[in-house]
């Protein structure tokens, strides 16, 4: 396929030298159809089919109907390995407070039980030996850096794909993962 | 009285029906989709943005005038709607019979320029008075090539009737018609786009190019949007408005666009009468026109006025998304310095037309 230029004003042709009013006269009509014409493009075009199917390196990606996205409907794809929101899976942490020391801007917090006996095996083959009573993320602070999915021994802190966690109250951005009750905590202490 | 029956409740569907129109014409042409969400494709959005006008509180800001602020969206919505009067519907259902129907039109066209001058000035608000200055301004410059461009077609016709003068461009016809004003080529029972007026005299041609955009700067469209000029005044003379009076301004603002593409589709461009000529064989203009008085013509007559009215509205809508808004004094010298001496002109060349060719 051949890319033609999407728009050109045919009739914007340079203004002619020696500048006679008519020969100015014309010069603004044909400004002012061109103007027109190119207005009358761009609504055809958009009454067609729409870009967003293309690659970006296609050559009619900007020849094709409307650019909006009507966002909450239809999304952007993200990579698969997105780095947004932060996930923990707490059966596989060993609740080593690396992330929490490492976090720039302190957003992990993190309170641990020492337990008895060995809790259970992690999914790598470590030993989990403390329970979590507290696994907080404040994703209102998260710089997403990444580092504690760096530094997490068991590889149970990740980063998700999902972007889209809008709240109403900046006290909902705080997301707890540990999943023992009042009644659990108190028992192991 | 059935006209106002017909055009009051006419004009609030146009105004919501325009307003989507518009939107949506715009945001194609800046290759985005326009209102969506509100119903199938967006259509329920001027009944939505109704709603939340009407329920919205209607300001008066502490040092306005309140007596004029309040009266002076009233005063622009009821001139324009008064101008109404005298248009046709069909060919017998007449508007007011008014001897002087087209004179009667433009001084209410123009009482809606000064019901625009007193909302800018009662506002006491810099933008609005700045909008208020500038809608005298242009009302001073588009008069006159208004007024030229209409007199060149009293002219020709004679008559200051709009109901006659709509009459005269098809086979009803009282006068002969002469295509492009050449003597012996009447073409009255042809009927049909060579009836109209435009191409009854060369100069007309012309003329309405005049007209049209004389009656672009009589509605405040863009490019000659300066009184509202949202970018720089903010909304001009309606800045302080809200609520129910912003209705009003938003009515009188379309229903000035509606009057003044009707005015020049009944002088212009044939009325309620069907752009197809009677080609030998193939009576094209019998089949679209219908016999006056009938239901059947009624609907043709109707129908073509309105939809050519609708067609010179989309192309000011493609006009106002394409160019930019002029300023001030290139709006004052394109009105005084070229369209001024071109409607003298061609009013001159009509006359002497009329008086010595068709005689």
């Amino acid at each position: 396929m051949v890319a033609t230029p999407y728009i050109g004003i045919k009739n914007c042709y340079a203004m002619p030298s020696p500048q006679h009013p008519f020969q100015v006269f014309l010069y603004n009509l044909g400004t002012l159809w061109g103007s027109l014409r190119l207005t009358w493009q761009h609504l055809r075009k958009s009454l067609g089919p729409r870009s967003r199917n293309l690659p970006m390196t296609a050559a009619a990606y900007f020849e094709v109907g409307p650019a909006t996205l009507q966002y909450p409907h239809e999304r952007l794809p993200v990579p698969a390995r997105g780095r947004y929101q932060l996930h923990n899976a707490i059966d596989d942490c060993i609740v080593c407070d690396k992330c929490a020391q490492v976090c720039p801007v302190d957003c992990i917090e993190i309170e641990a039980i020492k337990a008895p006996a060995p809790i259970r095996k992690t999914s790598n083959g470590m030993t989990k030996r403390l329970a979590a009573a507290r696994f907080d993320i404040d994703l209102a602070k998260c710089c997403f850096c990444g580092l504690c999915t760096t530094v997490c021994p068991t590889q149970c802190l990740t980063m998700t794909p999902e972007y889209d966690y809008s709240v109403f109250d900046w006290a909902d951005h705080k997301i707890p993962f540990a999943i023992m009750t009042p009644e659990e905590v108190t028992k192991r202490k | 009285m059935f006209t106002l029956l017909f055009y009051l409740p006419f004009l609030l569907l146009f105004t919501l029906g325009a307003g989507y129109i518009e939107r949506k014409i715009a945001a194609l042409i800046q290759d985005r989709l326009g209102p969506t969400e509100v119903g199938y494709r967006g259509l329920g959005q001027p009944l939505a943005d109704l709603l939340k006008l009407l329920q919205k509180e209607s300001m008066v800001p502490t040092a306005a005038d309140k007596v004029l602020f309040v009266v002076a969206p009233a005063w622009i919505f009821v001139v324009v709607f008064a101008a109404f009067a005298v248009l046709p519907v069909t060919h017998t259902w007449c508007g007011a019979p008014t001897a002087t129907g087209v004179l009667y039109l433009l001084a209410m066209a123009s009482l809606e320029s000064m019901g625009i001058f007193v909302a800018g000035w009662a506002s006491h608000n810099k933008y609005a008075r700045l909008g208020a200055m500038r809608a005298l301004l242009q009302f001073m410059a588009y008069e006159v090539p208004l007024g030229l461009s209409v007199l060149s077609v009293l002219i020709v016709s004679q008559t200051l009737d709009l109901q006659a003068i709509a009459a005269q461009q098809g086979p009803s016809a009282s006068v002969p018609i002469y295509l492009l004003g050449l003597k012996g080529i009447n073409v009255a029972q042809w009927g049909g786009v060579l009836a109209w007026n435009i191409f009854r005299m060369p100069p007309l041609c012309l003329a309405y190019a005049v007209f049209f955009v004389a009656s672009l700067v009589a509605c405040h469209r863009a490019p000659f949007d300066l009184p509202e000029a949202e970018s720089e005044l903010i909304g001009g003379y309606h800045t302080e408005y809200s609520g129910l009076r912003f209705a009003w301004l938003m009515l009188a603002e379309y229903s000035m666009l509606l009057l003044m593409s009707l005015l020049g589709v009944i002088l212009f461009l044939g009325g309620g009468h069907t752009p197809l000529p009677n080609l030998p064989g193939l009576p094209l203009a019998i089949w679209t026109s219908g016999s006056p008085g009938t239901w059947v013509g009624h609907f043709w007559a109707g129908g073509w006025l309105f939809s050519k009215a609708l067609c010179v509205i989309l192309v000011q809508m493609g006009i106002r998304w394409t160019f930019p808004r002029l300023r001030v004094d290139q709006v004052i010298r394109l009105c005084w310095q070229y369209l001024t001496p071109a409607a003298l002109l061609l009013c001159l060349v009509t006359l002497w037309w009329q008086l010595l060719i068709l005689g």
